[in-house]
């Protein structure tokens, strides 16, 4: 566990940091921008001091204000990605990477410069200097970089923030492939649920420098009671099941979720993958009775769980498909008129033009 | 040329390298600290460095000339220790030089260190890099700039030093005589073309120096940011 206890004050306000993180796989830090996440980030790596602070890794105390301890962070063996690359100027990409490499980790064998070069694709970048890269060749130089320092701990301040959709799309296979081959915990900044459900195992939902809520994606995606957190547009969830078969002609992929099939625009991956995809709230209808004649294909069975009234037109419920949650976002009005309410048995309609094909392809999948 | 001329080019390269060289070893920390510091005591600190740029030199060598001599501070220490007086000697000239030109070395280095930031420095802490090494492998080699800057100005400087030397060091052959002690020598005792072989020579110096500088801040590479 990484534990943080302390006071941090921001520009606008102070927080009291109350945070443990497991140390495994991907832990995502998600929340709205200026709540902090960054400053934990900080905080972990001992760049920000804060005040009366106590931080903990895996049982080794790196900082403890009252007993005067403080571990600097060139020796806390962590990893950094930093949002601006920061790779040093006056070095080559190759450079950037030998200078992480003199200075790595004693106590780890591996993983090596060279396994680091292969498994980013880093070698065509090797003799460039810096600003002759790209922005999202930067950041998997310095995504390399960490790593080559043979981190105990890698910590990730948005490294995809300040690149376009392509370059991002282009950057998150290969920091799956961190999460898949190195035995290295990450967290993980963001604001952007796109990443979050791709990438994390774990999420921490920060507000104020705390942990609001946390678990795995779905479970945090589907409490409605974080709406407003999370953000209307983006209120929604995450699906994750096993490819079930591909249909060339059609250009549609099945997925099956619990019990069902969701039939959804092809994506890349073989029968037997595990993928997870993002249904949004906004596009998720309900009807009582099995429908006929529709466009939308995707008609699940669901049970209503709950239903949250807002005070506008709109009205927040959440469905159980066989042990998922799935949201749907419905005026109050259509509430009243299908007499809706908790415990009924409807049908869940999915939009599959909708579905957020984004998340999908190349990674987002992990084998089963 | 007169042997007196050349030993007076070669004292004044000697006193100019000499100080550049110690300049840019003091300057460094006081030019880090003073880019990098939220102490208050740099509202005090930074003006006292740049002081030497308006003060008229006569002011400032005579204060020198006081705590150098063998009366002053400085100077009554440097007596009982090596039984000489710093006044009118080449190490007092040094200390004067040194004086003199600290702001030339020390902005230079500090707006550099400016634009260096912090962040590279925080990227190599995170890389294992203790703050010593982040200062000589990543900070200094983005600041080269400043440091050349900070060199060729600091020696240029030197070079073109007057009133500081006349005050503290006077016009003492082999010790003290700089090539602008000299040039005034010659216009006193109306030898015009040495004057002129020394004055053309330090006026094409001058040139090449501040075109080289000023080529330096165009071509090389901004390597900060």
């Amino acid at each position: 566990m990484l534990i943080m206890r302390g006071t941090i004050r921001f520009p606008e306000f102070t927080a009291n940091v109350d945070v443990s993180a497991p140390l495994s796989g991907i832990v995502g830090l998600f929340g709205p921008s200026g709540h902090g996440k960054t400053t934990l980030l900080r905080l972990a790596s001992g760049l920000e001091r804060g005040t009366d602070c106590y931080v903990e890794h895996d049982g080794e105390i790196w900082q403890d204000d009252r007993n005067g301890i403080f571990v600097p962070p060139h020796k806390r063996r962590i990893g950094f990605v930093f949002q601006d690359s920061r790779l040093f100027p006056h070095l080559s990409a190759g450079g950037n990477l030998d200078y992480a490499a003199k200075r790595a980790n004693p106590g780890r064998a591996d993983p090596t410069r060279g396994q680091i070069v292969d498994m980013l694709d880093l070698a065509p970048l090797l003799h460039r200097r810096v600003e002759e890269l790209s922005g999202g060749e930067a950041q998997r130089v310095a995504i390399g970089r960490a790593l080559v320092s043979r981190p105990r701990l890698l910590l990730m301040d948005e490294p995809l923030s300040s690149l376009d959709i392509r370059r991002k799309m282009e950057i998150l296979p290969y920091i799956e492939r961190v999460r898949e081959e190195m035995d290295i915990p990450v967290l993980y900044v963001t604001h952007s649920l796109d990443e979050l459900s791709r990438l994390a195992d774990h999420v921490l939902l920060i507000r104020n420098g705390g942990v609001a809520a946390e678990g795995s994606v779905p479970e945090v995606m589907q409490r409605m009671d974080l709406g407003p957190m999370l953000g209307r547009f983006e209120a929604g969830v995450i699906l994750e099941g096993p490819v079930l078969a591909q249909d060339a002609d059609y250009a549609m992929t099945d997925l099956a979720i619990g019990n069902q099939v969701l039939r959804m625009p092809n994506i890349d991956a073989e029968p037997g993958t595990m993928v997870r995809i993002r249904v949004r709230a906004r596009d998720v209808s309900i009807a009582i009775e099995e429908p006929a004649g529709l466009s939308i294909r995707n008609a699940l069975r669901a049970r209503i769980s709950d239903i949250v009234l807002e005070d506008g037109a709109f009205a927040e419920i959440l469905l159980d498909l066989d042990g998922f949650g799935l949201r749907a976002r419905v005026t109050r009005e259509s509430v009243a008129l299908l007499k809706l309410e908790a415990g009924m048995n409807v049908y869940a309609l999915i939009k599959s033009s909708a579905i957020d094909r984004r998340l999908i392809p190349g990674g987002g999948k992990r084998r089963i | 040329m007169s042997p007196g001329d050349l030993s007076a080019i070669l004292l004044t390269l000697k006193l100019a390298g000499a100080t550049s060289v110690i300049l840019v070893l003091i300057g460094t920390p006081l030019a880090w600290w003073l880019s990098h510091t939220r102490s208050r005591l740099r509202w005090i600190i930074e003006p006292a460095v740049a002081l030497p740029l308006v003060l008229p030199p006569t002011v400032l060598g005579f204060y020198l000339l006081i705590l150098l001599g063998p009366a002053g501070a400085i100077g009554g220490a440097w007596v009982q220790l090596t039984g000489e007086t710093l006044a009118f000697s080449f190490s007092g000239l040094l200390i004067a030089s040194v004086i003199y030109s600290l702001p030339f070395a020390v902005q230079p280095l500090q707006t550099a260190f400016q634009s260096v930031g912090t962040k590279h420095m925080e990227a190599a802490a995170t890389l294992g890099a203790s703050p010593l090494d982040a200062f000589m492998t990543v900070a200094s080699p983005i600041a080269i700039r400043g440091y050349i800057t900070a060199a060729v100005l600091t020696f240029a400087h030197t070079v073109g030093e007057f009133g500081v030397v006349l005050m503290v060091g006077g016009n003492i052959p082999e010790k003290t005589r700089v090539i602008s002690i000299a040039i005034f020598e010659h216009v006193e005792t109306l030898s015009y073309t040495e004057a002129h072989r020394l004055s053309i020579g330090l006026l094409i110096f001058s040139f090449l120096v501040l075109m080289a500088v000023t080529i330096l801040h165009r071509r090389a590479p901004v390597r900060a940011g």
